[in-house]
């Protein structure tokens, strides 16, 4: 069965009342899975008798009717480590990689008797912003398999645009949640930092890095952030605010509610057709009784560049422990330390990721350092006092997603500039930490354009609540790709 | 461009840091790339960030320490951290023999 | 030509906490190779570090005991390199912002007292152990993550002799403070050295080259030693010094070059991401430093005025924690200092010595030592018998209840000891005569007979006396 006339709180009821087991819902949806996937190729590994035996426990102990997840399907990025799960991160260096813990994530699924389905695919190590980087395969978006869809979780985004699952997690660095949920026209919460443990999330760009959901609906996507949020005593970073039912308030009322739309996210890098749907959602929100003004986020258009520097230098580090010692990849006929550290990391490893561990390896070395990780430090703190400044006065900001839809699959992989710049507008949310989502606002030229929300530190539930009031006054989120015949 | 930001030889130098080689072809692509990339960079150059403090953290918190408790993990742990890696004997991690003394030796 | 010595040291020391500073598994020495480590100590993916915070307490501690200012706002950094001992290839560690700095510790050569400047201190993970063989090498990663602190000296060292000081004064600084064992021996303390020299007069310094993991305080001078003289040789010759990592060769005592360093290495250090920034407050400094046990200064003074020891018996006591804390605790215990101090320097110490054994790792404890000393002062034991009762509580006997059990109480009641005296005296006129011709021997000849006859147990004092008594009535 695919999932598109079914939303969790459907789902659940099925469940209670037995109209469905959930061992029955598992081999359902693997089986539209197994078929649907040979069409956009969205997951990696299937993890297929596992989720039987889990569904057939859950079955067992019966469906808990306080519990909107139990006994529901899920799809978890390749980069989120599944105890006894091949966990690759969609890298030659992690092939068969089989991790000995599960990440906290992993942990409270499990728990809330949720059943994984299997991995999906992503850009190598998340680095990327179409998916084209895997190592294993290109994920195809639904709405047009000869276009990308978006990255780096774009297997996550496909699985539930294509209706192969009701929710995915995924994780996002510069934008890896929100622009492939654009790209596919879904929901996609990026949290505030610190908001979701990042244990068991395979390092990126670790002041940067969350893991979010990814859903068809906006109280579908809260739901599952009620699951994953909170603090976790294994990350130091995790906060420790309490966490509120981000599925409280879906009232659809916003009035009066103060929304800031930055001219800088509606400028000329920004495809004008998706400034058009834009345009429109800001008509959207005064209909429904908000007010919405411009405002300026000045430094934002360097965001590109510190990012790409802060990122890249994180990701140099924490991509070194693959060295070919302890776990993962080692090349063949080593003949010493040096060749087993060189040719396994050279071998391991696909272009984008050398790249960006040349990039933040030269930004941190001796006689760079200052020019580039220092003065991108310096910039990230301006970048966050520009957002400051504007909540002073607002309670939201929006923009666009990406500047542009889907572009075609091998368009813009040789030339990373162009690929870096599609992060544009996205990249701002991650280096201030804040919590930014993604929904369907409209289609240009049969694709789908997402609406970024963004919210003041650990006000996830004001982009909920805006998201939900825009989600019930229109029909976008409606639509689903037409795969020929898979369902 | 006016200007080289980044030659072969210092692509070089940081693939050594890195633990990465390249094919001459290889390299001259990556300079190529790195060298557009870095030429981005440089409008960083432009920005007066004169007395702006570094943000290298975004987290909450502060003084996130753990009591001092000790937790030893259980044996079948040992035994598939160990089962993991490519070459073990006697519960040690096995390695080709380093030649090059280049360690901290820390 | 005159030369100016500069020497700085690096300092590392193990922290004695029950867990690693960045994983929850145990730092404990000798267990099977890759037992006390877990995903975080193999640097597994995904896995994150959680801070100890018994070592940022060890950190407030040790910059107190090194009278350094303590860094309120302080954070962590990643040093990265490769190596097979350093799972993630990266080391976290304080490089902008160590824990504490500028401190200094006073030193003592020929006589004459030296402050040495501590230019900073920062806490780090340690990294695993690398066995090397021909064609292999193996890694245990139990050391992987064992706190350590890192003591920089500031380059006010001016001879290899001040530097063997050093090492000894901060030893015992760290090791009153409780915080490590400082035991060259387990390696839970290493000494790096750097030296340089320059012409006198001359204030600009020279090149300097460094011996690293040193692992005895006497390697420590004697690698300088060489290595000063060999630098001056150079000099003299009109040469230059490379700037260069050299080893110290313990077989022959000279120092040989390993590798000459070009610029200083590319660490790229940079702020942990993972490790949220600690901040201590003045409060946290005032509690943790209320748990610092008393430094061998304030000991020193105390053994001196208060228990009327000499400044050398004082100096003897306070050399390691374990003695000072052994003496308090025997004194505590209701010992006489004075005889406490003579028989921890004495007779105890011969048997640390002879048995090449520490003090807590014997049986002896500090109430069985009270309990012989107390038996002693109030003459409830001979000091022959003490000889028997050392060896018994040395072996792990109640002082008391051994001496009990043995009937070895000294016989003093005159009561008890004047019919025996008579007895013996009857039985040795030829004594008695003697005495009387002035012959003092007589009187040792019958002290002896007494003591065979209560088995050694008679008090000799009250023997003496009453012993004189009935000889002068004869």
């Amino acid at each position: 069965m695919d999932f598109f006339n079914q939303d969790l709180t459907s789902l659940h009821a099925d469940l209670v009342n037995k109209k469905i087991s959930a061992a029955e819902l598992a081999q359902a949806t693997l089986a539209n899975l197994k078929q649907t996937d040979a069409k956009v190729d969205a997951f990696l590994n299937l993890n297929e008798d596992a989720a039987l035996k889990a569904a057939q426990a859950i079955d067992a102990k019966g469906i808990n009717p306080a519990n909107v997840l139990a006994g529901i399907p899920v799809g978890v990025k390749d980069n989120i480590v599944t105890k006894g799960l091949t966990t690759t991160a969609a890298s030659k260096m992690l092939e068969n990689f089989v991790p000995v813990y599960d990440a906290t994530v992993v942990e409270k699924m499990l728990a809330n008797d949720m059943v994984i389905v299997g991995k999906t695919n992503m850009d190598e190590f998340a680095m990327g912003g179409s998916t084209e980087n895997s190592a294993f395969k290109v994920t195809k978006n639904p709405w047009d398999v000869s276009r990308v869809p978006g990255g780096s979780s774009g297997g996550s985004a496909v699985a539930v645009a294509a209706g192969q699952v009701p929710v995915a997690f995924g994780s996002d660095t510069g934008g890896s949640i929100r622009q492939p949920a654009s790209f596919n026209g879904i929901v996609g919460m990026k949290p505030t930092y610190g908001r979701v443990s990042r244990w068991g999330l395979i390092a990126f760009g670790s002041s940067l890095d969350q893991i979010g959901p990814m859903t068809r609906t906006v109280k579908d996507n809260a739901a599952a952030l009620n699951l994953i949020a909170g603090n976790d005593v294994n990350d130091g970073t995790s906060s420790k605010r309490e966490v509120p039912d981000f599925t409280a308030g879906l009232t659809g009322d916003i009035k009066g509610m103060k929304i800031a739309l930055p001219k800088e996210y509606m400028g000329d890098g920004i495809d004008p057709k998706v400034r058009d749907v834009i345009q429109a959602a800001v008509k959207q929100f005064e209909d429904l009784g908000a007010t919405v003004e411009e405002v300026s986020l000045p430094n934002s258009r360097y965001g590109v560049s510190a990012y790409y520097i802060i990122a890249s230098s994180e990701a140099s580090s924490n991509l070194q422990r693959f060295d070919g010692i302890r776990y993962g990849f080692r090349a063949q006929d080593v003949k010493n330390l040096e060749d087993v550290y060189v040719r396994s990391r050279s071998e391991g490893f696909g272009d984008e990721v050398k790249r960006r561990i040349m990039l933040g390896t030269f930004s941190l070395s001796a006689g760079y350092y200052d020019a580039y990780f220092h003065k991108a430090g310096q910039v990230r703190t301006m970048i966050i006092n520009d957002f400051n400044k504007v909540f002073e006065d607002y309670d939201l900001i929006i923009g666009p997603t990406a500047p542009t839809p889907a572009f075609k699959i091998g368009d813009e992989i040789s030339d990373p500039v162009t690929m870096y710049m599609n992060d544009v507008l996205t990249i701002p949310v991650n280096l201030a930490g804040l919590p930014g989502m993604s929904i369907p606002a409209g289609f240009a030229d049969g694709m789908p354009v997402g609406l970024q929300l963004i919210g003041k530190s650990f006000d996830e539930s004001t982009l909920y609540k805006a998201g939900y009031a825009f989600e019930q006054a229109t029909d976008f989120h409606q639509a689903t790709p037409d795969l020929g015949g898979a369902h | 461009m006016a200007e080289e930001r980044i030659n072969a030889e210092q692509v070089k130098h940081v693939a050594e840091l890195a633990k990465l080689e390249f094919t001459p072809d290889q390299l001259a692509t990556f300079t190529g790339q790195l060298e557009k990339i870095i030429g981005m960079f440089e409008e960083l150059s432009t920005v007066d960030t004169t007395g702006v403090p570094v943000t290298s953290q975004v987290n909450d918190r502060r003084n996130a320490l753990r009591e001092d408790v000790a937790v030893k993990s259980d044996e079948s742990e040992r035994k598939a951290l160990l089962a993991n890696a490519p070459e073990t004997a006697n519960g040690l991690i096995k390695v080709p023999a380093i030649i090059d003394e280049s360690g901290d030796g820390e | 030509m005159n030369f100016v010595t500069t020497i700085g040291l690096e300092v590392h020391v193990e922290l004695k906490t029950n867990s690693k500073i960045f994983s929850p598994s145990p730092v404990q020495f000798g267990s099977e190779p890759n037992a006390n480590t877990n995903v975080i100590d193999w640097g597994y993916p995904g896995v994150l570090p959680t801070a100890n915070k018994g070592v940022v307490e060890a950190g407030i501690k040790a910059a107190t005991a090194l009278h350094a200012e303590i860094e309120q706002h302080t954070y962590f950094d990643r040093k990265n390199y490769f190596y097979p001992d350093n799972p993630k290839a990266y080391q976290i560690t304080q490089h902008e912002k160590p824990i504490a700095h500028d401190g200094w510790l006073e030193i003592e050569v020929d006589g004459k007292t030296k402050k040495i400047g501590i230019e900073e201190m920062h806490i780090e993970e340690d990294a695993g152990k690398n066995t090397h063989e021909s064609d292999y090498s193996y890694v245990d990663l139990n050391r992987q993550g064992t706190p350590l602190i890192e003591i920089v000296s500031k380059p006010d060292i001016a001879s290899p002799e001040e530097a063997y000081a050093y090492c000894e004064a901060l030893r015992q600084r760290i090791q009153f403070t409780g915080v490590s064992d400082v035991k060259m021996e387990e390696g839970s303390m290493r000494v790096d050295v750097n030296i340089s020299i320059r012409p006198a007069g001359s204030d600009k310094y020279g090149v300097k080259t460094e011996m690293k993991n040193l692992n005895s305080f006497n390697y420590v001078r004697k690698s300088l030693e060489y290595e000063e003289k060999r630098q001056q040789n150079v000099l003299m010759s009109g040469g230059q010094v490379q700037q260069e990592t050299r080893r110290f060769d313990e077989t022959t005592g000279k120092t040989i070059l390993m590798r000459v360093k070009e610029g200083s290495d590319d660490y790229r250090y940079f702020p942990e991401p993972d490790v949220p920034e600690v901040e201590i407050s003045d409060d946290w400094i005032a509690a943790v430093q209320k748990t610092i046990p008393e430094m061998p200064g304030s000991r020193r003074k105390r053994y001196i005025n208060d228990f009327g020891l000499t400044a050398y018996d004082a100096g003897v006591l306070t050399q390691t924690k374990e003695m000072s804390d052994f003496f308090d605790a025997t004194v505590t215990a209701g010992a006489d200092p004075k005889l406490a101090s003579n028989y921890l320097q004495g007779d105890v110490n011969a048997y640390l010595n002879e048995n090449k054994v520490g003090l807590l790792a014997t049986k002896l404890t500090p109430a069985n030592l009270a309990g012989m000393i107390k038996m002693i002062s109030d003459e409830t034991i001979s000091s022959k018998i003490a000889k028997k009762v050392f060896k018994a509580i040395m072996g792990g006997a109640d002082a008391v209840e051994w001496v009990n059990a043995k009937g070895l109480v000294q016989l003093s009641d005159p009561a008890q000891l004047q019919p025996i005296i008579d007895q013996v005296l009857d039985n040795n006129q030829q004594s008695i005569d003697d005495f009387k011709n002035g012959k003092d021997r007589a009187v040792g000849f019958l002290v002896g007979q007494i003591m065979k006859q209560t088995h050694g147990k008679a008090n000799p004092k009250v023997v003496n006396q009453l012993l004189m008594a009935s000889l002068k009535a004869k």
